[in-house]
């Protein structure tokens, strides 16, 4: 370890004299972005696939729609997020004939590979709702949708929070994989400081820091909206 | 008000009504008694088709509510129900809860009349027929703050304003369960169906909620009820029906179904509770 000293000042000259904090600060800015993102289409994704599951199937269209989203589930849950980045990225777009920012492609995929998994983590949540709580909503005359928005889904949101947190958490590290793609995320940012300092050691520690403390405060915020929804379960 | 004609329900190959007839008459507080699994809360749940009916028609002013292409949202509206297990919506406050339908509806009615005159309009400027426009006397804050006028006044009712803000868990049984009465009021139904409103509740609680429910009958309420409580049945009813494996065996007024029952199995069954 006698040489660690030297390698940190290698480190901070390139980090701070250099440009490298200003990378650094670019691949936090699209990690978080692209989590961010991507788990807020998640959600809406995930929303809808949930409810189009727990519609009741004694018609023709819920039954369509549902084969439509097992389909979709099966395929984002059955092939790793890498391999979406690079389909989507080579093979889908330019077939499409679509032209996208690398970083863009990824808020995209993330967004569909985590609306797979939300879906999941939301019908769950929903099925956890006590049926009497629809039944209710319904007897007062709102229909299936309202019910559901106003009543049932509120709810579901409440019990799955923690889970959406772990998802969230997941995905923030899962990111680390869009340099794949050619989008600067903290992996770049380090991995241009390594190279350019010629010594890898304190920029990946740094990075695995960076990692920490972010999944931390999610935790962390995560906790503090959970209490602030768990309003109505406390006894006063 | 309600006429019921040869209703059945089946689950799967279990036939739980096998042909209910009777009428409902306006002012008519009927009970329903009967041993359990009797077929008792699914004939009450059909009434407003919370369980669709297999076969047989429900006519509710004038409509066979029962039809599947019949909008039941609208006709819902109008009848009030009381659960066994309350089902306060528990993501709402108690003012929320009653708030929540009329609001909601009320803003929606709001919504498809401003649409449809909209529609009007449009047709109104190509044609030399003038259609009138559908009157709005209302608007959003209107609605809300008559709801909630509306929501207070219940709750004053019943003395429980100062629980307008609590959430549901934080009440006790016999509160919940006469909010969630208020709730059914405050979209002013004209028939209330109570499915075993009491059941749930820690005895010390019946009373407050069965006192609820007799001044409801008292002012004239139309109501239909599933319980066990046999007292209460026999002081509020004007009707009691007695049923049995999916058929109602008896019919009478409480006096003499309760003194003077004709049928062996209704005879067997308030020996028993009695």
């Amino acid at each position: 370890m006698g040489n660690f000293g030297k390698k940190l000042e290698r480190f901070w000259e390139i980090f701070y004299e250099y440009d490298g904090y200003q990378r650094v600060l670019t691949g936090l800015q699209n990690t978080v972005y692209i989590a961010v993102v991507g788990l807020a289409i998640g959600i809406i994704i995930g929303t809808v696939i949930a409810i189009v599951e727990v519609l009741p199937k004694y018609k023709r269209l819920p039954r369509v729609l549902n084969g439509f989203c097992r389909f979709y589930v099966g395929l984002f849950r059955g092939t790793p997020v890498v391999v979406q980045l690079l389909v989507a990225y080579y093979v889908a777009l330019p077939l499409l004939g679509v032209n996208l920012p690398a970083l863009n492609v990824c808020v995209l995929v993330f967004g569909l590979n985590s609306g797979a998994y939300v879906s999941e983590i939301m019908r769950g949540g929903i099925m956890s709702v006590d049926t009497g709580q629809m039944e209710a909503a319904r007897a007062v005359g709102l229909s299936y949708r309202v019910s559901m928005m106003k009543v049932v889904v509120p709810q579901a949101v409440k019990n799955i929070l923690p889970t959406l947190g772990n998802e969230f958490i997941a995905l923030i590290k899962e990111t680390s994989v869009v340099s794949f793609v050619g989008a600067a995320d903290l992996y770049v940012a380090f991995n241009y400081i390594g190279t350019n300092s010629y010594e890898f050691m304190v920029p990946y520690l740094a990075m695995a820091l960076i990692y920490i403390v972010l999944v931390m405060a999610i935790a962390f915020l995560v906790r503090i909206m959970e209490r602030s929804l768990r309003k109505s379960d406390r006894r006063n | 008000m309600i006429d019921v004609i040869d209703l059945k329900k089946s689950f799967g190959k279990l036939e739980v009504l096998k042909g209910i007839t009777t009428t409902i008459k306006e002012g008519e507080k009927v009970a329903i008694i009967g041993p359990s699994g009797s077929g008792k809360s699914t004939f009450l749940r059909c009434l407003n088709c919370l369980e669709d009916p297999t076969s047989g028609s429900i006519i509710f002013e004038g409509v066979d509510i029962a039809d599947m292409r019949v909008d039941i949202n609208i006709y819902r509206r109008h009848m009030g129900m009381v659960f066994q297990q309350f089902n306060l919506f528990n993501n709402k406050t108690v003012i929320g809860n009653i708030m929540l339908a009329p609001v909601y509806l009320g803003m929606h009615d709001l919504r498809v009349k401003k649409y449809k005159n909209f529609l009007i309009r449009i047709k109104n400027a190509f044609t030399n027929k003038k259609t009138p426009l559908h009157e709005i006397n209302t608007t959003p804050q209107r609605i809300k703050e008559e709801a909630r006028e509306n929501a207070m006044r219940l709750l004053k009712r019943i003395g429980l304003e100062d629980k307008a803000d609590a959430y549901p868990s934080t009440l006790s049984g016999g509160q919940k369960q006469r909010i969630a009465i208020i709730r059914a009021l405050a979209m002013n139904p004209k028939v209330m169906l109570f499915d075993e409103p009491t059941s749930a509740l820690d005895p010390e609680m019946v009373g407050e909620v069965l006192d609820l429910i007799r001044q409801l009958a008292d002012e004239g309420m139309t109501m239909v009820i599933v319980t066990h409580e046999m007292g209460f049945a026999r002081e509020v009813a004007t009707r009691v029906l007695f049923m049995d494996e999916g058929r109602i065996i008896e019919e009478n007024t409480p006096k003499e179904l309760f003194s003077n029952p004709q049928h062996p199995r209704t005879k067997g069954f308030l020996s028993k509770v009695l």
